[in-house]
């Protein structure tokens, strides 16, 4: 077979939805209009070039607010000499073609793909440039690319793309592409708008539960509210006789390594559905489960400590240097569980065309993952599911889980027809799965100076591993739950973190962050305790143990500079620090606090983030702000408490979100020294928010924090 | 069931639902617009907000027998200077990331220029904080706000 592959555009709808041109960004160029494309050439299976000059960029990532829209094809089009506005963008569905980077989680759509981007951009023109230098006639050294043309510098001739489309695509593919100076960019590194933002505002972005299929029926899902219960019986007789009930039907969530089983209504509407659900008599085998609650929970947490558990990669030996230390300090830290909470419900449309053709509509963060797992259970090769990657309506997590689509998949199946299943928000809320809370155990030894010689961060907490797979094992430690304790770049000879494993029967799973957003809260909390007994300013402290060629000491400085650290705050003021580093980046912040009665009021928050090559530095902005309100939520507003067997919390009245008028003012410093290292923006503001604000609470106070959640109005 | 007419975005719709149907999912699911939102059913998050005879309302928790008679307004059908002040002001801060409360924050945000030309900023902490960002973009909802303010 030629190496040119011709595609007609019908053939490639299937992939994910049609984005359109981006008609709401008024500087955009576009070269030619979708409805007058032919044919398709293929350059690579990301990015094909229609006979018109059309280009169609293939996005692996799913869209969740982080920014891929803009971000992924940005990476591509600045090689290519196109802008982002001229682009059509499409979700991949988990294709085997597309690879295994169908996903978007742990802060990895930049900095896993930057360089292998810009080199299909940078290879895609290349191969431009030799076919129009053939056409002409001309050497390669005479031609360059602009605005989606190649043209010929000497006699000023031009070609658009498409018209070379059909001679470059046959060319062999340029190995190591020459790729463009930094200093030349015109796309990367500078703030750009987001091409989907256009349709977030006037309603037409489409989400999963946007979704519709000819023939579609709503579900509404009864699961059992206590965790780990088995169903006995189903009496949906009354459910049955609701005015347009179709079906009611029983399904499998599967969610990790949980199995439970949960009963559906099927209607002719969602409310009908709704209704009918109300009228389900259920009964269940609670399996003693019944009588598990959060307050014995976290004593048996508390009691776990006592154990030595496994430490990871220890440093030194720090049970001797601690024993030997002139000062020894110790603290105990405690968060709590959480519900992710997009505010778009868990929700999915999937219809089987025929018992092995299965077809999907969901916003998910791993099309790759469902494609496989699902071929897997429901036994169909994995060619046969179709799967359209709709716009998240927030993920932060929960959205790695396709409990709710396996749900939707089964009912579509059992009735044999198309199945919308939209979960309230109280099914959101109330079945998880859940961030898990750690408790940490700290221990610090000092020397004469002050100085850190001996520093115990122990983990007490529920496993997400443990959670994910019945294989996992655990008594070899788990390296998850201690993430980024290791990586501190604060020079202390002799370290350990080891994690000591809670029990549980509850689905706990990674959030934004994951286990860093709990660990530095008592990590950087713990920094200032030690800084406090040693006498010293918190910064300086932290600054006198840093290394000094390490991004925390580059990270620190700069925060001592904008947040004037060293201009003297009045009474009843004060600022704290917190940074980390983990696997998705590393940000530091300063709070800026002032006492109001019993509590205390957050002023300001400066946030430095460390890039190395940032591509839009006003998303990376945009993900801090959005981080700093969530990270503010678990901090100060009630996270998941169980009673009963069963999760307490409902809706967003008992388990609120920070609103508009609580948000504090943040201002986003970005470091990027250029270079390849590159890091993360989506995750990084999440860790070092809360101990910034609980030291800026001791400076201002007095008080030192060490729960999560607390109430800022009344901090006792 | 009930048969009740409806005028959506200045355009009539005859449905035949429940009385106590929410007007979000007539809207959604019989009328046919999508960009109004199910967020909480409850009126505390405000995904769900359109205009009934120019207000902000939660369309979760109002049903449809209450909507007959009235003018309904939502996302797809605001129109006039203060929506595109809006819309081009939201785009110019690039407010938006998921964007799915965005469709409510918006209506609620229009409803408040309708009625305040120069609000302050503790006038668009008053008007806003029905309407819930997980992703947390009140910073620049805020700017947007003063931003739309000013053009119109």
């Amino acid at each position: 077979m030629s190496r040119r592959k011709f595609i007609q555009f019908t053939g490639i709808t299937g992939a994910g939805f049609i984005m359109g041109l981006n008609t709401g960004c008024s500087n955009a160029p576009v070269p030619a209009k979708l409805s007058d494309v032919k044919i398709w050439y293929e350059f690579s299976p990301y990015l094909h070039i229609a006979d018109n000059g059309m280009i169609t960029i293939f996005n692996t990532k799913p869209e969740l607010g982080q920014g891929v829209w803009q971000s992924i094809p940005a990476m591509i089009c600045e090689d290519l000499e196109v802008s982002v506005e001229s682009v059509l963008i499409k979700s991949t569905g988990g294709q085997k073609k597309y690879g295994p980077l169908q996903f978007s989680a742990g802060s990895e759509s930049v900095k896993g793909q930057y360089m292998s981007l810009r080199k299909l951009g940078a290879a895609t023109k290349e191969m431009l440039i030799k076919a129009a230098s053939q056409e002409w006639k001309v050497p390669e050294s005479e031609c360059y690319a602009e605005q989606g043309e190649i043209i010929h510098k000497p006699s000023g001739k031009k070609l658009n793309y498409g018209a070379l489309g059909s001679a470059a695509s046959k060319l062999k593919v340029p190995e190591n592409p020459t790729l463009k100076d930094p200093k030349d960019f015109k796309i990367l590194g500078k703030a750009a708008p987001k091409p989907d933002i256009p349709l977030k505002v006037n309603g037409t972005a489409k989400y999963g539960i946007d979704s519709e299929t000819e023939g579609m029926v709503f579900a509404a899902i009864e699961h059992c509210p206590v965790f780990g219960a088995k169903l006995i019986s189903v009496d949906d007789a009354d459910a049955k006789k609701m005015q347009g009930v179709i079906a009611v039907e029983k399904c499998t969530r599967i969610i990790q390594k949980y199995r439970s089983e949960a009963v559906a209504v099927i209607a002719d509407s969602y409310w009908s559905a709704q209704q009918a659900r109300k009228a389900l008599k259920l009964t269940w085998d609670y399996q003693g489960h019944e009588t598990f609650n959060s307050a014995d929970y976290e004593q048996t947490l508390r009691n776990l400590a006592k154990k030595d558990g496994v430490a990871d990669k220890p440093i030194g030996d720090f049970d001797k240097a601690y024993k030997d230390a002139p000062v020894q300090l110790s603290s105990f830290y405690e968060t709590s569980m959480l519900s992710h909470s997009p505010i778009e419900p868990m929700n999915c449309l999937a219809t089987w065309h025929d018992k092995d053709h299965l077809e999907i509509w969901v916003s998910t963060q791993v099309p790759g993952d469902i494609i496989t797992s699902f071929a897997k259970e429901y036994n169909i090769p994995e060619d046969n599911i179709k799967l359209n990657v709709m716009f998240n309506g927030g993920a932060f997590g929960r959205r790695l889980y396709p409990d709710h689509v396996h749900e939707t998949v089964q009912l579509a199946k059992s009735v044999g027809r198309p199945v919308k299943l939209i979960w309230t928000r109280e099914d959101d809320t109330k079945l998880g799965p859940f961030r898990p809370m750690t408790f940490s155990d700290m221990k610090g030894g000092l020397g004469e100076d002050g100085k850190l010689v001996a520093f115990m961060h122990k983990v007490i907490s529920p496993s997400i591993q443990v959670a994910d797979s019945a294989s996992f094992d655990v008594s070899k430690g788990d390296p998850y739950m201690t993430d980024g304790i290791n990586d501190q770049k604060y020079e202390i000879p002799n370290m350990k973190n080891p994690y000591v494993h809670a029990d549980l029967h509850i689905p706990v799973a990674a959030f934004r962050a994951v286990t860093s957003t709990t660990l530095a809260f008592a990590h950087e909390s713990f920094i200032d305790e030690c800084a406090v007994k040693a006498g010293q300013d918190p910064m300086a402290y932290r600054l006198g143990l840093a290394k000094k060629d390490s991004d925390l000491h580059k990270i620190l400085t700069k925060l001592k500079e904008v947040s004037k650290w060293d201009e003297p705050l009045p009474a009843g003021k004060g600022r704290g620090i917190g940074q980390y580093e983990f696997f998705a980046g590393h940000a530091g912040f300063v709070v800026e606090v002032s006492k109001q009665d019993a509590g205390i009021k957050i002023e300001k928050v400066h946030c430095v983030i460390d890039m190395g090559t940032v591509v839009n530095p006003d998303g990376v902005k945009s993900q801090i702000e959005g981080a700093v309100v969530m990270a503010l939520t678990a901090a100060t507003k009630k996270g998941i408490s169980f009673e009963g067997g069963q999760t307490k919390e409902s809706n967003f009245h008992d388990s609120p979100i920070l609103r508009f008028n609580e948000m504090p003012p943040v201002e986003v410093h970005i470091i990027a020294d250029g270079g390849e290292a590159i890091r993360g923006a989506g995750e990084p503001g999440m860790p070092g928010l809360a101990p910034a604000l609980c030291n800026a609470i001791f400076a201002a106070t007095g008080t030192r924090i060490r729960k999560l959640p607390f109430d800022p109005k009344n901090i006792g | 069931m009930p048969v009740y007419k409806l005028n959506v975005n200045s355009k009539e719709y005859t449905v035949d639902v429940d009385a106590q149907m929410p007007l979000l999912w007539v809207i959604r699911d019989f009328v046919g617009f999508k960009g109004t939102k199910f967020g909480c059913g409850i009126s505390q998050c405000g995904a769900c907000t359109i205009h009934i005879d120019g207000a902000p309302a939660r369309s979760c928790s109002m049903p449809v027998s209450q909507a007959t008679g009235r003018n309904i307004t939502t996302i797809e059908g605001a129109t006039g200077n203060v929506t595109e002040a809006v819309q081009k002001a939201w785009i110019e801060f690039q407010v938006p990331q998921c964007g799915y409360c965005q469709s409510g924050q918006i209506m609620s945000a229009i409803a408040l220029l309708k009625s305040n030309k120069k609000p302050t900023d503790q006038d668009i902490d008053a008007a806003m904080q029905g309407n819930l960002c997980r992703c947390g973009t009140y910073q620049r909802i805020r700017q947007a706000i003063h931003r739309a303010a000013e053009a119109i």
